[in-house]
């Protein structure tokens, strides 16, 4: 988490009036890309996003016969790597994929399309998407809403917590704490636009090297994303354990925070209103006088009844 | 290394191979991908298991653990055969054209000289015929059948593409790819690098392994060119600054060599290291060895170092064996060690054999451990479960627990593989009772030289005059100890024309101005020029690079004389002129040397003449190494002590030389071998980059991203013993056994060996039971204590051993 | 006004006590439960301390409807077993909403719009409960797709019911007379003969 105070914001989750946005980033949004081709899972920026948000998780086992530690994302683990063997058939090599999975910071991010909470996640002008814990009521709908299956509850304080791209470094100019730490520059960050064309030069030199469909994973179904991945195969992005290969917010969750909402809201309204419209133009559906009467006409002959007694 | 980290970007072709440098020196591979990313350099990467660093090569061939030399001999065979060698480069800067000695003999793997129950050579015979006039023959038609390349081409012969498939396991085609691409760097506009370490250095054959690879490189004329070398990755952060200082049982600063029982007289001492020139006007630098030692004497002991005394010659112990490790543990293991300082040195979990080591600390009677860590050894005494199942009540050893200070807590310069000298300040103040392993070792030396002053001993001389000019004896400081490291004069120096060139009392400039009459005091000639006159270079923080060969000359200081890429007068031809213009570290521009980097030779020694290898008295690199090794002049392929085939596949004739015929080897040992009928698979073991060595267990982050202790196997031996990934397995040796979880891997795949099939069983090093984490077992309890022939490092990467569902 | 000795007893204290424990779970169930579905509500979270005490609370208050209203469903389900004059009421609903009710079919003790209304809130019961829990992040965590549909329905189901209860709440209030017998359990005869004769006469053995 980290100030509001220091980025202009671009969207705010649970809110419908404009987000305070006069000041914008002018010199282009930001992304972080990773080289997946240069990246040998040594696992620093795993240990730097520790060091730098404060993160300890708890210590595992290898009970999984993995190298992937911890084995998921947790609140305490915002980036983890993935790691899978795959034996290249066209090519009779075997290649060791190895991702650093972490919030992607989508352009239209699912997470805070479903947040309930007005302002407990908000993206910034510079395309950062960041949760803010003191507003995160709990609820886990960003957990429902991201594509990419990134955000995680708290066990202890049940907030949600995921990679914030550091965004309280950024805000005074420095880059991630894992960017920083990354040993052989797999990853980099700097604008989407600068971030495209080094990853344009790496994807002639990975085609050079035999690897044909190389290329960028920015994927559009969510409007490209601030984490963007140069991969190998681009072709086939689930290879890395599970990347999706055409992230989109699930269709589910667009009817459920899209057209839902204003429908539901007007088809309560119309029921309300239409109610009392109903009770102003034909009044109250009183007994009839007649039957009021007769009635009446009936206690008294049973009151005499009884005092005949 | 010979070049440096960052010059690896300079490479076209890069090869891993007996290392792992993605895991264990992950910033220094940055310069791979550099080189990969902006030289368009081809990454290979040669290694028993497809490790990280394969995981970002652009080819991955896998070798059987322990086989390299068959590997590597076969490229040179390769490159003799297809004539795919840098002539010009050979023939003038390799001792190619050189003729040996006629009585030199190599049959079914055993050199001349060989005495099979003493299990060591006699040298006599591997040497250069000299002529006359004292200087080597040569026959530059390379006619001569004993000269140097005939001798290499009929020694290679039987090292055939098919023989490195049968004995290795590569595939031919993968191997004859990794030896197509380094011949591509015969021609002088290309150049390879070869990174290494232990997968070469850890063998009862490894410093042969890394030798062959540095023939290669000769061949190709990659050594003393950007972007190419020798380039042994070093291990702690501060190893090289180890070698440098000769913190080795035989070793004197600045790679200098302590005396041994038979060299009682200092001038025969000094002669055996002062040669002469076997060619013709040749630098031969250590023909400087008087300057150099007797600089250092007078470092030692100040002024009590006097020509009458032979510059406290008598000082000096005179070895009558090595003191390595294995030498140490093995007189302990006898009852003939007392006590034992393990400062910043955990042996019961480094050292091969733990059950062994354990077995001697139990026999000392006192052990001082140094360190900021809880570590195994120091609690070697306490019963741990299983990890370390001992009667804590039998044993009397008396353990003493020093806590000392980490890095961070003082000031100090640690030198990098790329040999520079690098300051560092304090960062922390050091917690509780540490103190620095300065305090801790000046205190016991101050207390030891009252002991000898007031209740005197044998001999205390050594002690009683060792020369203590610190401001506070009992703590000297970190700059005082670094500046009597470079050196500096005692009474004013003048040169030939009786000019003052340096007054008494000032800092050396560099080695050159050393004398050996006494009159300047330096205690690591390598490192002289560090702290200069002009102040400390090695904290120097300039990192321009004006020439872009990425030499920055002004960052720190590297030895010697800030020289970046050793030998580089061999980037230029016979006339000055770079082979590599694209590439340029020296030229002769017709009156000197200059360049991007400091010229190895002097500065205006005209290039028709001078050769590049200064440091041999031939001037040339050894293809031939004479009397240099211990197991023969060229590298040869023997099986390790523990292995899968009982016989050498290359020389299956005969038996003496199955393992190597002059390993480091005690009797104590000797049946200690598996044997493939019991112990069917090849263990190996290596390290993970989230771990350092045993003492990262002590922290949280590093055990959050690796967390417990397992052992790699491959699908194919998994299926044949039925075990799931992360199922627990138990791994044994004939020396002891560990239990961990298997990592089950498409990464390590059976080799068909000489018709057999073969699985590697991968071990990780970095568990044990001190730990703030995980507690698991000393990956050395399935080591041997065994050692290489020359640098008596134990064989920690090829033995044998078994696996069964735990 | 003093209570009519005469009149009809049609809910027991009971039943009346279970209705209004469903009923005040579900007010708060609706308001917690907005405050989540639209930003304009979300200050509602205020009336239960904040956004993560709705979180918390919304849940278990739902567990403790779906029991009670269970119990409710049961007491009441064989009274709102829908009947061919009850096809014919609600063939008739015009004339209902039109406040013109005196000639409608006859009906039972409940009308065919009760009665729909009462299954239609059973379902949504169902469906919003199931869904309910299967969202339910501070016990479990289900597979994205899983959460993800039972969210949607949830939402759907939870609107469908407010829609109803809006509508079930106005009936009671127009239809004047009504409130009482979930109040204090009684209502008058000429209400009843009026707006469920079937059960006015079982009631009464008054068959004119
Ligand atoms: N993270 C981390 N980094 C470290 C250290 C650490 O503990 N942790 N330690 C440091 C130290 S002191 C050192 S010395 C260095 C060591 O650095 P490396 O030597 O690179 O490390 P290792 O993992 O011991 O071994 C390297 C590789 O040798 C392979 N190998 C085993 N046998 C053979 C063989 O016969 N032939 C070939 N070609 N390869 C073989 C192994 O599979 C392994 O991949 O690392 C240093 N860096
Ligand atoms: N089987 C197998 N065995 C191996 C290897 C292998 O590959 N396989 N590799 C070998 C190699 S290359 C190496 S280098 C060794 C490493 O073996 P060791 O050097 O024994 O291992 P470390 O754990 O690094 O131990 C160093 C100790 O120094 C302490 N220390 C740190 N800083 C200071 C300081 O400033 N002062 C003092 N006094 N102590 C300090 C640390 O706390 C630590 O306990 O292991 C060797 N053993
Ligand atoms: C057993 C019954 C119920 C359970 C377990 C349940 C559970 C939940 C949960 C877990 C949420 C997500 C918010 C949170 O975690 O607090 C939620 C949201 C919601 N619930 Fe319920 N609920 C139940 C019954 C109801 C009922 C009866 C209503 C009817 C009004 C209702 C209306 C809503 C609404 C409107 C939302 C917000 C949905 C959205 O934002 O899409 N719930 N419920
Ligand atoms: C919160 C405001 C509510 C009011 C003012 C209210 C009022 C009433 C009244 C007056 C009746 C009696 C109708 C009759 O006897 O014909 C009634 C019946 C009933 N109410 Fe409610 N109610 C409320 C909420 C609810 C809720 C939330 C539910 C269930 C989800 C519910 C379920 C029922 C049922 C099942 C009956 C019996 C009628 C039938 O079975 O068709 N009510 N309510
Ligand atoms: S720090 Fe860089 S190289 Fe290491 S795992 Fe992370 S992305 Fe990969
Ligand atoms: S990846 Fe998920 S959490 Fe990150 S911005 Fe996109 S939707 Fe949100
Ligand atoms: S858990 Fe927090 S951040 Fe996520 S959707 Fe709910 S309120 Fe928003
Ligand atoms: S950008 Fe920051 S928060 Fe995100 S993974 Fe990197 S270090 Fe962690
Ligand atoms: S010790 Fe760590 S930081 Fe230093 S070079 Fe090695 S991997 Fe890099
Ligand atoms: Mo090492």
């Amino acid at each position: 988490m980290s100030s509001t105070m220091s980025l202009d914001i671009k969207r705010r989750s649970a809110t419908t009036t404009p987000a305070p946005s006069a000041r914008e980033t002018h010199s282009g949004e930001v992304a972080k890309l990773i080289d997946v081709s240069k990246c040998i899972g040594c696992k620093a920026c795993q240990t730097a996003c520790m060091e730098w948000n404060d993160l300890r998780d708890e210590i595992g086992t290898a009970a999984a016969g993995v190298y992937d530690n911890p084995t998921d994302l947790t609140d305490q683990s915002w980036t983890v790597m993935r790691f899978t063997e795959y034996e290249n058939e066209a090519t009779g090599n075997l290649e060791w994929l190895i991702r650093k999975d972490g919030c992607m910071h989508c352009e239209d991010p699912g997470c805070l399309k479903a947040c309930p909470s007005p302002g407990a996640i908000v993206q910034y002008s510079n395309g950062i998407v960041d949760f803010q814990q003191d507003q995160c009521v709990g609820c886990g709908y960003c957990v429902t809403g991201c594509p990419f299956n990134i955000p995680r509850i708290s066990k202890k304080d049940h907030k949600a917590y995921k990679c914030t791209l550091c965004s309280d470094r950024v805000a005074v100019g420095r880059e991630p704490a894992c960017v920083k730490t990354c040993p052989t520059g797999a990853i980099m960050f700097g604008t989407k636009e600068a971030m495209k064309d080094q990853a344009a030069h790496r994807v002639v030199d990975l085609k050079n090297r035999g690897f044909d469909q190389a290329g960028l994973y920015d994927p559009q179904g969510v409007g490209g994303t601030h984490v963007m991945y140069v991969l190998h195969h681009a072709d086939k992005p689930s290879l890395y354990k599970g990347l999706p290969d055409d992230p989109k917010i699930s269709p589910m969750v667009a009817l459920w925070k899209g057209v839902a909402k204003p429908l539901a809201m007007a088809a309560l309204g119309a029921a309300a209103v239409g109610s009392l419209f109903h009770y102003i133009t034909k009044g109250p559906n009183d007994v009839s006088k007649e039957l009021e009467d007769e009635m009446e006409r009936k206690d008294a002959e049973a009151l005499n009844k009884e005092s005949g007694k | 290394m010979t070049n440096h980290w960052v010059d690896i970007r300079n490479a076209d072709v890069i090869l891993i191979m007996g290392g792992n440098a993605a895991e264990a020196h992950p910033c220094g591979f940055k310069w791979v991908t550099e080189a990969k990313e902006h030289n368009n350099a081809h990454f290979m990467v040669v290694d028993p298991r497809f490790n990280r660093s394969a995981s970002v090569a652009d080819f991955y061939a896998p070798i059987r653990s322990g086989s390299d030399i068959v590997f590597l001999g076969g490229v040179i065979n390769y490159l003799l055969t297809n004539d795919r060698i840098h002539h010009e480069y050979v023939k003038n800067y390799t001792d190619f054209t050189f003729i040996v000695r006629e009585d030199f003999a190599f049959d079914e793997g055993i050199f001349s000289g060989y005495n099979p129950e003493k299990r060591t050579y006699d040298k006599s015979t591997w040497d250069y015929e000299l002529g006359e006039d004292g200087f080597v023959k040569v026959d530059p038609t390379l006619q001569h059948p004993r000269c140097v390349y005939q001798w290499l081409k009929r020694h290679y012969a039987s090292y055939t593409p098919e023989k490195v498939e049968s004995i290795c396991g590569t595939p031919k085609e993968k191997f004859l790819h990794v030896a197509e691409k380094l011949a591509s760097t015969a021609e002088a506009g290309r150049v390879a690098t070869i990174m290494y370490a232990l997968g070469w250095t850890q063998h009862t054959t490894g410093a042969q392994m890394l030798r062959t690879g540095a023939m290669i490189q000769l061949l190709l004329g990659n050594i003393g060119i950007a972007g190419g070398g020798m380039n042994a990755l070093r291990g702690h952060s501060n190893i090289q600054g180890l070698t440098d200082l000769g913190i080795l049982s035989a070793s004197l600063p600045g790679y200098l060599t302590l005396p041994n029982e038979a060299e009682q007289e200092y001038d025969k001492y000094i002669a055996a290291r002062t040669p002469k020139a076997l060619r013709p006007g040749q630098m031969n630098y250590w023909s400087n060895t008087p300057k150099f030692h007797v600089s250092l004497m007078k470092a030692w002991w100040g002024p009590a170092a006097t020509a009458e005394n032979n510059w406290a010659f008598d000082y000096l112990p005179k070895l009558d064996k090595q003191y390595d490790m294995l030498q140490v543990f093995d007189l302990m293991n006898q009852g003939k060690i007392n006590g034992y300082i393990a400062q910043g040195f955990n042996p019961l979990a480094a050292l091969a054999n733990s059950n062994n080591v354990r077995n001697g600390l139990k026999k000392l009677k006192f052990l001082v451990v140094m360190d900021p860590l809880t570590t195994e050894t120091s609690e070697f005494w306490k019963n741990h479960g299983e990890f370390n199942d001992v009667d804590s009540a039998s044993i009397q050893t008396e353990v003493f627990r020093l806590p000392t200070t980490c890095f961070a807590e003082e000031d100090g310069a640690v030198v990098s593989s790329s040999r520079v000298l690098q300051w560092h300040w304090k960062a922390a103040e050091p917690p509780g009772e540490a103190k620095t392993d300065i305090a801790i070792m000046s205190a016991l030396h101050l207390r030891l030289k009252k002991l000898y002053e007031t209740e005197g001993g044998k001999f205390p001389d050594p002690i009683t005059k060792l020369y203590w000019p610190y401001a506070q004896p009992a703590h000297p400081s970190s700059e005082e100890i670094a500046k009597e490291y470079n050196g500096r004069a005692l009474v004013d120096l003048t040169d030939a024309e009786g000019k003052v060139i340096r007054k008494a009392g000032e800092q050396l400039a560099g080695f050159g101005e050393m004398r050996d009459d006494g009159s300047t005091l330096g205690g690591c000639w390598i490192w002289a020029g560090s702290w200069t006159s002009s102040g400390n270079q090695m904290a120097r923080r300039d990192n321009s690079d004006p020439t872009g060969i990425g030499n920055t000359l002004n960052w720190a200081w590297a030895w010697p004389a800030n020289r970046r890429v050793l030998y580089n007068r061999a980037s230029c031809d016979r006339e000055g002129k770079p082979f590599n213009p694209n590439r340029v570290l020296i030229k002769w521009n017709g009156k000197n040397w200059g360049g991007a980097d400091v010229p190895d030779m002097g500065p205006t020694m005209p290039p028709e003449t001078t050769n590049p290898f200064i440091m041999n008295p031939e001037g040339v690199a050894r293809l031939f190494a004479r009397k240099g090794m211990n197991e023969g002049p060229f590298p040869t392929h023997y099986e390790a002590f523990d292995n899968p085939l009982g016989y050498n596949p290359m020389y299956p004739k005969n038996k003496l030389a199955v393992i190597n015929p002059a390993m480091r080897i005690f009797d104590s040992v000797k049946d200690s071998a598996g044997t493939a009928a019991e112990y069917p698979h090849v263990g190996t073991t290596y390290r993970l980059t989230e771990h350092f060595h045993y003492w990262t267990k002590h922290v949280h982050l590093n055990n959050i991203v690796q967390p417990e202790q397992f052992v790699e196997i491959g699908e194919a031996l998994a299926k044949e013993l039925g075990i799931e990934t992360g199922q627990k397995v138990k791994v044994s040796s004939k020396r002891g056994f560990v239990k961990a979880a298997a990592v089950v891997t498409k990464r390590i795949k059976p080799m068909q060996i000489d018709g057999k099939t073969i699985h590697h069983v991968g071990v990780p090093i970095h568990w044990g039971f001190s730990s703030q984490g995980r507690k698991g077992y000393m990956a050395n309890n399935l080591t041997a204590s065994v050692g290489d022939g020359n640098s008596l490092t134990p064989e920690s990467k090829t033995f044998l051993v078994k696996v069964e569902k735990a | 006004m003093k209570r009519n000795p005469r009149d009809l007893v049609r809910y027991n204290a009971s039943e009346r006590a279970n209705h209004w424990v469903v009923g005040i779970c579900f007010i708060l169930l609706a308001l917690s439960g907005l405050a989540f579905f639209h930003p304009a509500f979300f200050p509602l979270t205020q009336l239960f301390g904040g956004g993560p005490w709705s979180r918390i609370l919304h849940p278990y208050i739902g567990v403790v409807m779906a029991l009670f209203f269970i119990v409710m469903a049961c007491r009441f389900a064989k009274l709102n077993i829908v009947e061919p004059r009850d096809i014919d009421w609600l063939k008739n609903v015009n004339k209902m909403i039109d406040g013109d009710d005196h000639d409608m079919p006859e009906q039972g003790k409940y009308n065919g719009g009760q009665k729909l209304l009462f299954w239609g809130l059973v379902i949504g019961m169902a469906l919003i409960t199931i869904t309910g829990v299967l969202m339910w992040r501070a016990w479990w965590n289900l597979p994205v797709g899983v959460v993800r549909a039972a969210s949607v329905v949830h939402a759907i189901a939870a609107v469908w019911m407010i829609g109803l209860i809006i509508m079930h709440v106005y009936a009671a209030i127009w239809t004047r007379g009504t409130i009482r017998a979930m109040l204090y359990g009684t209502v008058t005869r000429a209400w009843a003969k009026q707006h469920h004769r079937g059960w006015y006469r079982k009631m009464t053995g008054d068959n004119d």
